[in-house]
């Protein structure tokens, strides 16, 4: 059931990024960034927008792949999805990308990802839509939202009170994420919180928002687009940047999944989903945790960060505590974590953004770049079925 | 007791218990009120006067109403829903001023029952108009009159499971807190929310319980859905303390708890009463027991408080 090395792993490669500025008020449609992202990803890559025959974005995403195509100039299309579960699809949509150029479906396939999420549509804030939808997700919402349990951040902070309980974990642990987060956007000129680091005292200082999460445990809330170039890795090599090759794409949904409210199969202290992903991508690429240079890890929840280390095979159960003390998930540690900044620190492009970081640091071209040629692993939204991918330069 | 003889009871009676409002006539409201309204007359707020149509909100329930008992339309509302008359249209609201109200004044309102005619045949169905007279006063003086009819039918097709409300007069606003979308499969639970009973997936063929339900028995396949009535006792597995942003129909901060019945099931719950007593109170494993919080005739939610062995809260 589990696929294996040979199926997908360096059919292709990710050519281009490209993104809109990060800010709290774009000023723009969600359409107008998304085809922003879109050209500058291309242009990026090198390939026109002509050349396109394929799109892929996520549920959540206001812009149609039809009208991306047309405001781009692409002409026909021959494959486009639109794949479930939002930010959990972040990676999916280049696994997705990574398959139809594997299979001859499609040649060049853009995902994006365009949304006004803090000058439109809050996400933070409880979702009247979510809880009144008339499908089976409508009815899995019936189960929490009435009762008042309505917002993200309270979904994790169920579950992240109960990690904290079984395995000893502190507010500080959660806090040490966000700190390691601020300090990498701190040198980010792209980044938000730019120039703007935290201490530990500072994130603890902040104000309870679901306790026991604070308001620094909790992404941002951005509007921005990003873009990303998907191709055969033979082509991406002749191309103007140096490609990022898929060795791993993987989705993961665990037994009795629910969407952020997974609360009646097991301890309450791990993400199966991850789980699911990470034992595919170790199995697709043939690398092993301590392979990882670098790793983007889905943060718009810190205590996540901590579940997802361990889902992931990085540190035992109810370890990741010990393993990000001292600075190790910071620049110059043993897995310096979401060098953009993360969502918390760069912006929360749903994902997608910390995919393009990924890429970047295997082009060499971070701002934070973390020496050495080892893949960099990248995943997506957390609490949800999900998703993740290990690029690596050519070899 | 036939319905007559209900009624004629509930005439005799006269006047319910009488309805304080809860603030003095306040410019704040009477602000909200001509806004909302579109009303820019300057008279009001210049001679420090209530507009009179605004009588009613003067006396309104707040989100979360006490018990209506002794309120002359509520028991009529009961009379018919137990003869099946249970679905419910306000048909008439006819208001008669007698002076403007000033600022400070505080007023309340008392009811009685009119007039119950039926049975009548109507494009809804056959019911009953039942019309209560409601007076508010100032004091012992009259400052407004409404008589307001509804109609009290029975639905075409099976009956309504459920009980309707008591009628409210048609001002009243719709209680805000997000409903549960009910599907086939899990009305049965909501059904037993508002019959004061926690009901638990069971299944017909293997006997597995499971909360949340579902269609199908996710061990042994089978399509059979039943229930138990769960003994309402558990305890805390998880909990949040919900600080922000704001949830509709809750103060803040208040308390989420994940339950894990004693039968084994988990299920998401508030837990009732946390600001008072302080939220540092709920810990994991804290004993809870349910209790049923009535929101409307649509709505009851399960919710938990905790079961003090030291004696009652």
């Amino acid at each position: 059931m589990i696929s294996g090395k040979a199926v997908i792993s360096g059919q292709a490669a990710i050519a281009g990024i490209g993104a809109t500025e990060f800010s709290k008020d774009s000023g723009r449609s969600e359409l107008r960034l998304a085809v922003e992202a879109v050209r500058a990803a291309l242009d990026d890559a090198g390939i026109a927008p002509s050349e396109v025959d394929g799109l892929v974005t996520f549920s959540m995403d206001t812009n149609s792949e039809i009208a991306v195509a047309r405001e781009i100039g692409a002409g026909e299309l021959s494959f486009f999805s639109h794949v479930g579960y939002g930010g959990g699809a972040a990676c999916a949509t280049v696994q997705q990308a990574a398959m139809a150029v594997a299979t001859g479906m499609a040649g060049v396939v853009v995902c994006y990802r365009a949304l006004n999420e803090r000058s439109g549509h809050r996400f933070g804030q409880v979702s009247r839509a979510a809880a009144s939808m008339p499908t089976s997700s409508g009815v899995d919402n019936g189960w929490t939202y009435p009762m008042g349990l309505g917002t993200p951040a309270a979904t994790v902070a169920m579950a992240a009170r109960r990690y904290q309980h079984v395995y000893g974990a502190s507010s500080e642990d959660f806090g040490q994420v966000a700190v390691a987060d601020r300090r990498h956007a701190a040198t980010n000129p792209n980044a938000w919180f730019y120039q703007r680091p935290i201490t530990l005292a500072e994130h603890q200082a902040s104000r309870w928002i679901a306790e026991p999460l604070r308001l620094l445990d909790c992404c941002q809330e951005s509007d921005g687009a990003v873009a990303l170039v998907v191709t055969s890795a033979e082509r991406a090599s002749g191309l103007r940047q140096p490609p990022a090759v898929i060795r791993a794409a993987a989705q993961g949904s665990g037994s009795d999944q629910f969407v952020m409210t997974s609360y009646y199969r097991d301890g309450l202290t791990g993400l199966p989903e991850m789980g699911v992903v990470g034992r595919q991508l170790w199995r697709q690429s043939g690398f092993a945790p301590a392979d990882v240079r670098t790793a983007v890890l889905y943060d718009h929840f810190t205590p996540y960060v901590l579940m997802q280390l361990e889902e992931l095979g990085f540190c035992p159960r109810g370890e990741a505590r010990h393993f990000i003390a001292g600075g190790a998930i910071q620049l110059g540690g043993r897995l310096p974590l979401n060098t953009h900044g993360g969502q918390l620190g760069e912006a929360y492009i749903h994902g997608m953004n910390g995919i393009a970081e990924a890429v970047r640091q295997v082009r060499g071209s971070s701002v934070n770049q973390v020496p050495g040629d080892g893949p960099v692993l990248v995943t997506a939204g957390t609490g949800v079925p999900t998703s993740g991918l290990i690029l690596s330069e050519v070899r | 007791m036939n319905i007559t003889e209900a009624a004629a009871r509930i005439a005799e009676a006269g006047d319910g218990s009488p309805r304080r409002g809860r603030d003095p006539v306040n410019l704040p409201m009477i602000r909200n009120w001509l806004e909302a309204l579109g009303d820019t007359n300057p008279r009001y707020e210049a001679g420090s006067l209530a507009p009179p149509a605004m009588v009613q909100v003067w006396t309104m329930h707040g989100l979360h109403p006490a018990s209506t008992a002794g309120d002359p339309l509520s028991a009529m509302s009961v009379v018919l829903d137990e003869a099946g008359f249970t679905s419910v249209v306000a048909t008439n609201s006819e208001q008669a001023y007698h002076r403007e109200l000033r600022l400070g004044e505080q007023v309340e309102v008392r009811s009685r029952q009119r007039d119950a005619a039926g049975p009548k045949r109507t494009a809804l169905g056959e019911g009953w108009f039942v019309t209560t007279e409601s007076t508010w006063y100032v004091g012992t003086e009259a400052v407004a009159t409404m008589l307001f009819r509804i109609l009290k039918y029975r639905p075409p097709g099976p009956p309504e499971p459920l009980p309707s409300p008591p009628a409210a007069p048609p001002a009243a606003p719709p209680v805000d807190v997000l409903r549960p979308v009910v599907s086939r499969d899990t009305a049965f639970f909501w059904d037993g929310t508002a019959a004061g009973e926690l009901r638990i997936q069971r299944c017909g063929e293997c006997g597995a319980l499971r909360h949340p339900p579902g269609p199908a028995c996710p061990e042994c396949g089978a399509l059979k859905p039943e229930y138990v009535v769960a003994a309402g006792t558990g305890e805390v597995y998880s909990y949040v303390v919900h600080h922000h942003p704001p949830v509709p129909g809750r103060a803040l901060p208040f308390v989420v708890a994940l339950v894990e019945l004693t039968e084994g099931v988990r299920m998401v719950g508030e837990i009732l009463g946390a600001r008072e007593f302080g939220v540092g109170e709920v810990s994991i494993g804290a004993p809870v027991r349910v209790e049923f919080v009535r929101v409307d005739g649509e709505l009851t939610l399960p919710a938990w408080r905790l079961a003090d062995p030291e004696g009652e809260r």
